[in-house]
């Protein structure tokens, strides 16, 4: 239905940012295409290593999987914060990440994880990296005639943290900073997965290769991430607060989420 | 417009209508005389307009009608049984958690979910599953205290 109706027709499923932007009137399409009856598109699974949540998968369900429970239970932990019950209960996963709607909590956390988007489309089906799915604000490299299948996530290894901090004064985040790493003797095993999102157009990852092996509770370790992380992002005004104001917060969330990463590690 | 018939249960009735495609699940109900969801902020952060559509939460104001199609929709008018008010609306009354009542069908349709799925909520639990409902009349505390009531738990939680 993608190939044949093309520009005329968006995918649509849980509709909270699609019917959104139609009632806005910043969108118009003749035709939506409900996914939600494509069984393949549904479920979570882990297999290999990867958890696989279908296109279909609401944030509600996320939030009360047994299965996200246990292999990555700061994913359960992202969706919980997500909007609101309502929001939660309708949206989807994929179609938050296909949206690329800026202002977002999971892109951040997904992109700390090293996730990965199915896309099917007439060619087949291709794994794209989620930094380069998402390309833009409200832009992603899905074509015309392709759909998302799922979200793969690297199941973490034993031992690795994860966490993720936001700023919200409005309906969405204006700043979250997810956290993804391995502590070994309190020192980071390797250089910190550190992504910021919301923030800036697309999900900034932050440079931290000076951190592999840094003692996680020094204060130095802390300033030098915060550093790090207000100059991965070039935030701009909006109504959540201006771009000086934003990068502020940046460092102070990129801090926070130390924190909250060794209070999880106690 | 594409027009279709579809069938659902409402409050515990079976309904068939003919819909156009881009009716909001809202205006279908509210067309239908149940008018205790309200329109307010049209952008599903209120939750005025709540609605459950198969036990979940929805913003009827953001959801097309077509999803109702072979599924059960609840809203407030469905929950007293003949004069005897739900515990949710008793409480709501005890506990003065409402002043002009625009909001007033969305929480205790919003609360009833929480309830349904977590029937003993902690005031945590309360403040974080309705902090998506807002009221601009009571300062929330006694809506609080009064979801905490209808639960069994007590008054005093704070």
């Amino acid at each position: 239905m993608r190939v044949r109706f093309g520009e005329d027709a968006a995918v649509y499923a849980g509709g909270t940012e699609l019917l959104l932007a139609m009632k806005l009137g910043v969108a118009r399409w003749p035709h939506l295409i409900d996914v939600k009856p494509i069984a393949s598109l549904r479920g979570i699974t882990v297999s290999d290593g990867v958890l696989r949540i279908g296109a279909t998968v609401t944030h509600w369900d996320l939030e009360r999987d047994a299965t996200v429970a246990r292999v990555l239970p700061g994913l359960a932990a992202v969706e919980r914060n997500v909007a609101n019950i309502r929001v939660r209960a309708a949206g989807t996963l994929a179609g938050n990440l296909a949206f690329a709607e800026p202002h977002a909590d999971p892109p951040s956390f997904l992109s700390a994880l090293g996730a990965r988007i199915v896309v099917h489309g007439p060619r087949g089906a291709r794994t794209v990296p989620i930094e380069e799915f998402i390309v833009g604000m409200y832009a992603t490299s899905l074509a015309g005639d392709e759909i998302v299948g799922a979200i793969e996530i690297p199941v973490p290894k034993a031992g690795t943290r994860t966490s993720y901090v936001k700023f919200q004064i409005l309906e969405r985040p204006s700043v979250g900073v997810a956290i993804a790493c391995e502590l070994r003797d309190g020192r980071f095993a390797a250089a910190p997965a550190v992504v910021v999102g919301a923030a800036d157009e697309v999900p900034r990852r932050v440079e931290t290769a000076e951190l592999a092996g840094a003692s996680a509770r020094d204060a130095r370790t802390a300033d030098a991430l915060a550093e790090a992380a207000r100059a991965a992002v070039e935030p701009a005004d909006d109504l959540a607060g201006s771009a000086e104001y934003k990068r502020h917060l940046v460092g102070v969330f990129a801090r926070r989420a130390l924190g909250a990463l060794l209070a999880e590690a106690a | 417009m594409a027009r279709r018939a579809i069938s659902f249960r409402l409050n515990g009735t079976e309904r068939e209508v003919e819909i156009e495609d881009q009716v909001l699940l809202l205006d279908m109900v509210r067309g239908l005389g149940f008018v205790g969801a309200k329109l307010s902020c049209d952008m599903q952060v209120c939750g005025a307009c709540t609605m459950l559509l198969d036990g979940r939460p929805v913003s009827a104001c953001t959801t097309l009608a077509l999803e109702a199609d072979g599924r059960a929709v609840e809203t407030v008018e469905g929950l007293a049984d003949g004069p005897a008010l739900h515990p949710l609306q008793r409480a709501f009354i005890d506990h003065f958690a409402f002043q002009c009542g625009y909001c007033t069908p969305g929480m205790i349709i919003a609360a009833k979910a929480l309830l349904d799925e977590r029937p003993h909520p902690s005031a945590e639990d309360v403040r974080r599953w309705m902090e998506g409902n807002i009221c601009r009349c009571t300062g929330y505390q006694t809506i609080v205290d009064a979801v905490l009531a209808a639960a069994g738990q007590g008054t005093d939680t704070r």
